[in-house]
């Protein structure tokens, strides 16, 4: 696991110490110093992105930092072969978070102080159950989690499968585990 | 030969519509006299405004600023004159601003031109507006994270899309006698830039309109959330400002062009969601308005 704190981005993004994460401009800049963090870690690493020292966020700036930065890493071909999970955000940020990418169609994990997380953005009921299943179980086949979630051990495979290609669990074998957790 | 646009007495969103009337019929490089000597209060909206009713000019105004000592003296307060004196030729003199401890200028005429000046925006309004909104205005601290919110995508949308740096301010008011009962608070955010129907005339809303004008593309950006660019993650600032104006009761109302709407009309207040056909002006000039939340039942 590797922390990556957003307010020393935004820091080395900035010509003077503001702490919000404001404007399109100030967006794409971060992104651009977190990109390049995270492509220095090694393959199948989780990075935590932490936001505890940003005051505002605003859509416009999530939409060029978050959304931008989450879909080259959940489409069919990632860009490199890693997770993010979110850390550090309040009620607000959350809200925004969850906006942007439902604009865009992608999810991701957010872990809260008190080591719940929770999986915000577009995801279905089935994927959001199935998920929650994998988070309270760890390590587990799909045909174990098929029974609980009320659906067909196919069909539990294949929304697993896409929850992982996501990178909303993690693939292990033949079985899915929760990002963070002993693979 | 100068033609002279004089200031209404109360100088605010909607007065300002007969500065507007009177320029209407002067060509652009008209040489102008601004006569504000008999006004005799101002809003964010209407300080803003005139500074970009300079900007709009070919060539530079003159200005003669307000007589009473008291309206002078806040407008150099508010940072009005600082910038005035560069766009417009001053008659006569106007006073220096001197620290008053007036608590109720949330953030002076501001200008709006590069993302810097939005992080000095959402900075200082944080520092100086938290305590007055919690205390005046009952916010919620999580509410004026969503006001410093509402002010950067304002101010954003100048920087993307007006072409042309503009202007922000903030003001507290009590509105006691007034319909709304209560105290308020007013932004302005005002540009002379090209407005919402040149900057959406290469957008999808535009090439899929039968008819198009400054009233539909106002309504296709502020309301339908389209953006210039097909993006899917473009157009959501203004949606927010909608939301948060809406969750807090405020008024929303944006002018560009030849138009104006009011896409959020609360209780309190009484106006037309739509004018079509008034006399043009250059830019976006957008105005929220939050009140004093009310105690729940």
């Amino acid at each position: 696991m590797t922390h990556i704190s957003v307010h020393s981005a935004l820091q080395a993004s900035l010509d003077a110490p503001y702490s919000d994460l404001v404007t399109r401009r100030t967006g794409a800049a971060v992104r651009t110093v977190i990109e390049h963090q995270l492509s220095g870690l090694a393959d199948g690493s989780v990075a935590f992105l932490d936001f505890s020292r940003i005051g505002v966020l605003d859509r416009s700036c999530a939409d060029e930092f978050v959304a931008k930065l989450m879909l080259p890493l959940s489409n069919d071909h990632p860009s490199r072969d890693g997770y993010v999970v979110f850390h550090g955000v309040n009620e607000l940020h959350l809200e925004i978070i969850e906006s942007v990418l439902l604009a865009h169609g992608l999810a991701l994990v957010v872990q809260f102080p008190d080591g719940a997380a929770r999986l915000v953005g577009a995801v279905t009921d089935v994927e959001r159950r199935l998920w929650e299943l994998v988070m309270r179980q760890g390590w587990c086949p799909a045909e174990r989690l098929a029974a609980e979630a009320g659906i067909t051990p196919d069909e539990a495979q294949g929304q697993l499968e896409g929850l992982a290609r996501r990178r909303l669990i993690r693939r292990d074998a033949d079985a899915f585990a929760p990002l963070g957790a002993a693979a | 030969m100068t033609d002279v646009i004089t200031l209404p007495a109360a100088l605010d969103e909607q007065s300002f519509e007969s500065v507007i009337e009177q320029l209407a019929p002067l060509a652009d490089d008209a040489k102008l006299l601004v006569d504000a000597r008999h006004c005799r209060f101002a809003t964010p909206y209407g300080l803003t405004a005139l500074l970009c009713l300079a900007q709009t000019r070919l060539e530079k105004p003159d200005f003669a600023p307000p007589e009473d000592d008291q309206v002078s003296s806040y407008w150099a307060r508010s940072n009005f004159f600082r910038y005035a004196e560069e766009l417009y030729t001053m008659r006569g003199a106007t006073p220096r601003p001197r620290a008053s401890g007036d608590s109720d200028v949330l953030l002076e005429v501001t200008p709006v031109a590069r993302s810097e000046d939005v992080h000095g925006i959402v900075s200082r309004i944080q520092e100086k507006a938290t305590q007055i909104l919690t205390t005046k205005l009952d916010l919620e601290p999580r509410a004026t994270m969503g006001f410093a919110m509402t002010l950067s995508e304002a101010c954003s949308n100048i920087i993307e899309h007006a072409q042309r740096g503009g202007w922000v301010m903030v003001q507290r008011y009590n509105w006691g006698k007034r319909r709304v009962g209560r105290d308020v608070v007013q932004i302005a955010v005002c540009d002379a830039g090209i407005g919402f129907r040149a900057s959406l005339e290469t957008s999808r809303a535009r090439a899929l309109a039968d008819r198009w004008d400054d009233a539909i593309a106002l309504e296709s950006g502020v309301i339908q959330g389209v953006s210039r660019l097909q993006d899917p993650g473009r157009g959501q600032g203004l949606k927010g400002i909608r939301g948060y104006v809406h969750r807090f009761d405020g008024k929303l109302t944006v002018r560009s062009g030849r138009a104006r709407i009011a896409p959020i009309i609360p209780e309190w207040d009484e106006d037309v969601p739509r004018q079509d056909s008034l006399p043009v002006f250059a830019g976006t000039q957008l105005q929220v308005i939050i009140p004093k939340r009310l105690a729940r039942p």
